[in-house]
């Protein structure tokens, strides 16, 4: 059979549109671009019109997904771990209304913070909402689970959350396809009102309906081809994996478990199997990937009965990704390291990029700012917050999409002045427009940088949903035109800048600087491109 | 067969399209193959690196574990020597000669040099100056490649072959090129391991 190389993303990608696929809903988010980037360069997605436009933010992108499941159709949903912060409002809720076309969300958690401001494990999330879970062990089960996990989510009556983690979602490995399925046919749900109508006198009915569907979901997993034991001859020992740790714990035994090994890739927990490893060893070690999520369910709340060892007893770090060599430590296996790195070695932080706009628009902010010892500058995430690192060092804060604005709102509100915001365009639009209107109504002594590179750079280049619309959004919005200002970040026009910089500060109200200049990144693409 | 090959550098130089084409190369040998990547904030001019998995049996982690490299691919010589931890006893280390300085405290030059000198076994090559004589400097990452085959378990030729199809919509003329500076970098690492 011929192998595909396949990214985990690509993979999870493959397999939706081979499923059926009608449409993906995603923003963009380190490690899960490549699904919504894959599909939108699908040729069969292009032929069946498969849905890829990025949306504008992971709520808008869930809350379509589950439209279009709502017609009947098969709807994938793609974001970071943090992204489903931002879209849990229509994540939990969905688990009460159901879904009518399968429906799969896809939650890529980057433990080790590699690209990210934490390392959130969402499988808390998939036990929170109570649906079903997979986690994947590699490339291949990947695409399966994804595969077949629409037809389960439609069996089931409830979407299914995908979870991988940095290391499956960027890592290739050689996937077999299945059979392309035709989409669904749309047909809306016939008992819809008592299900999407959520009045508490029907959410009352559909909690109970989702308590009663949690016996269906363990029985799912009892039975999961993913979800397997390993019999081992040493039982002092039994050790449960989940996701990708089954790989790390094989690699120290290339000749075989000595001890009992559960494998886990699909929630709830096969409680059957779970009693069985649990029953048979002596002790249990759980090698999972994020947070003691598995550890914390066996031991519950004061640690009683069997001894459980993993992240919570310190067996293993508590925090950062797994890696064989940590699981072979807490196995007691011994490590042979040859070569330490040389001290010399220095650390080689990542930078704006030469000729990026994103350094004109610090470099004349800074200048400005020196006048006034109060400020403090709110920043957001996006390339510039790179901003915070040397030569620059120009931003306070960092807290998640769209805070730069609210945050300052706040802290303006407390006295702070001046009190400037620097947000990104694709971050403006995510989630800064709703925190411009709190300041526009209060007449916020604020100023809100909008550095404008029309794209959302950091994941990659993707569209930006206010691109050639930014005044007229602000303007919409309600800030006064007067005080929406227009720039292009060029050495050149420092002075110019600074101006009006200095002439917004000083204005008592909401102010917005638009300092716009093309992304390097896309515009050395671009002229590539027509070069051919 | 099994190799693991750690390739290292400076987000933007292209350590990707290196294992793109060891990647096609071991698929059409029907080898099994990991690749983990980093994606993302890294790339901005940062340190990135690659694990590479070959082997003839199932591989189980997409990591290498510490000490089991086989193979540190280096296209900058800070960057290679980050990660000796992970390099076998008797592995070998390739790496570009020429530092990429974008940081205020990079080390003196010398002492960079030092270290990969007291190494057992290494190639370093100025892979610039030998992808500016046989082409175009954006062959660099591929004069790399060509000094890191005979160290990769696949013959030659695949790796060729493998150039050859992801090339291959460049059109001729990138493809020769390409061709030209995996030789070139070949030639050079043969010459050095005596």
């Amino acid at each position: 059979m011929e192998k595909h190389l396949f990214l985990g993303d690509e993979a999870v990608a493959q397999a939706a549109i081979d499923a059926g696929l009608s449409g993906v809903y995603a923003y963009p988010g380190t490690p899960s671009t490549e699904i919504t980037e894959f599909i939108q360069g699908s040729a069969a997605a292009k032929e069946r019109g498969i849905h890829c436009r990025w949306s504008t933010n992971e709520k808008t992108a869930m809350e379509a997904a589950l439209g279009m499941s709502y017609a009947g159709k098969r709807a994938l949903c793609c974001m970071k771990h943090v992204g489903l912060n931002v879209a849990a409002d229509c994540f939990m809720n969905a688990a009460m209304s159901g879904i009518n076309g399968g429906m799969i969300i896809v939650t890529a958690d980057d433990p080790s913070m590699h690209s990210s401001q934490n390392e959130q494990d969402n499988r808390m999330y998939g036990n929170f909402a109570m649906i079903p879970m997979f986690e994947p062990s590699n490339q291949q089960e990947a695409y399966d689970m994804v595969y077949d996990g629409f037809e389960l989510s439609e069996k089931l009556g409830y979407p299914i959350l995908l979870r991988i983690t940095t290391r499956m979602a960027h890592s290739r490995a050689g996937v077999v396809r299945r059979e392309p399925r035709k989409e669904n046919e749309m047909h809306t749900p016939e008992d819809g009102r008592q299900r999407f109508i959520l009045l508490p006198a029907l959410a009352r009915k559909r909690f109970k309906t989702l308590i009663a569907a949690q016996d269906a979901f363990t029985a799912s997993s009892e039975a999961s081809p993913y979800n397997a034991y390993f019999d081992g001859s040493d039982k002092e020992l039994g050790i449960i994996t989940t996701g990708i740790a089954f790989n790390y714990l094989s690699e120290n035994y290339p000749d075989g478990f000595e001890h009992p090994v559960l494998k886990i890739s699909q929630y709830p927990l096969p409680r059957k199997m779970v009693e069985k490893i649990v029953g048979e060893c002596k002790e249990i070690l759980v090698l999972e990937e994020g947070y003691p999520v598995v550890e914390e369910q066996l031991k519950g709340f004061l640690g009683l009965g069997i001894r459980v060892h993993g992240r919570l007893d310190g067996t293993l770090q508590r925090d950062g990704e797994l890696t064989p060599d940590a699981v072979g430590k807490a196995l007691g296996k011994p490590i042979a390291s040859y070569y330490a790195t040389p001290e010399v070695v220095e650390q080689r932080p990542p930078a704006l990029c030469q000729g990026c706009g994103h350094r004109d628009m610090y470099e004349a902010l800074n200048e400005v700012l020196v006048e006034y010892k109060d400020a403090k500058v709110f920043g957001d995430i996006g390339c510039y917050t790179l901003g915070a690192l040397p030569p620059f060092r120009a931003i306070d804060t960092c807290i998640d999409m769209g805070a730069s604005i609210t945050m300052a709102k706040g802290a303006a509100d407390a006295g702070v002045y001046p009190a400037v915001s620097v947000i990104g365009d694709s971050t403006f639009t995510h989630s800064g427009m709703t925190g411009l209107l709190d300041c526009v109504n209060e007449n916020t002594n604020i100023t809100i940088v909008i550095s404008d590179n029309e794209t959302t750079a950091m994941t990659g280049g993707q569209d930006s949903a206010g691109t050639g619309r930014l005044e007229s959004i602000c303007a919409g919005i309600g800030v006064d035109p007067a005080h929406i200002r227009v720039m292009v970040p060029l050495k050149k026009n420092y002075d110019e800048m600074k101006a009006i910089i200095r002439e917004e500060i000083e204005y008592k109200g909401v102010s917005v600087l638009i300092p716009r200049r093309e992304c390097i990144q896309t515009l050395t693409r671009k002229k590539k491109a027509s070069k051919k | 067969m099994k190799t693991d090959i750690i390739l290292s550098g400076v987000g933007g130089q292209g350590i990707l399209s290196i294992a793109a084409v060891i990647g096609e190369a071991a698929l059409k040998e029907g080898l099994y193959m990991k690749q983990a990547e980093v994606h993302g904030m890294s790339q901005r001019g940062g340190d990135v690196q690659s694990n590479l998995r070959l082997s003839d049996q199932p591989i189980a982690s997409d990591l290498i574990p510490l000490g089991q490299a086989d193979l540190i691919v280096s296209l900058e010589p800070m960057e290679a020597l980050r990660y000796l931890p992970y390099l076998k006893k008797d592995g070998w280390l390739v790496t570009n000669s020429r530092p990429f300085i974008n940081i205020p405290n990079y080390p003196e030059v010398e002492k960079v040099d030092e270290e990969l000198e007291i190494l057992p076994h290494k190639v370093v090559l100025d892979v610039e100056t030998i992808a500016k004589e046989v082409g175009s400097v954006r062959a660099a990452n591929i004069v790399m490649l060509g000094a890191a085959a005979p160290f990769i378990g696949i013959e030659y030729d695949k790796i060729a072959d493998g150039i050859r199809r992801i090339f291959g919509r460049k059109g001729e003329e990138i493809v020769e090129m390409n061709l030209k500076a995996l030789q070139a970098g070949y030639e050079v690492a043969q010459g050095m391991q005596k």
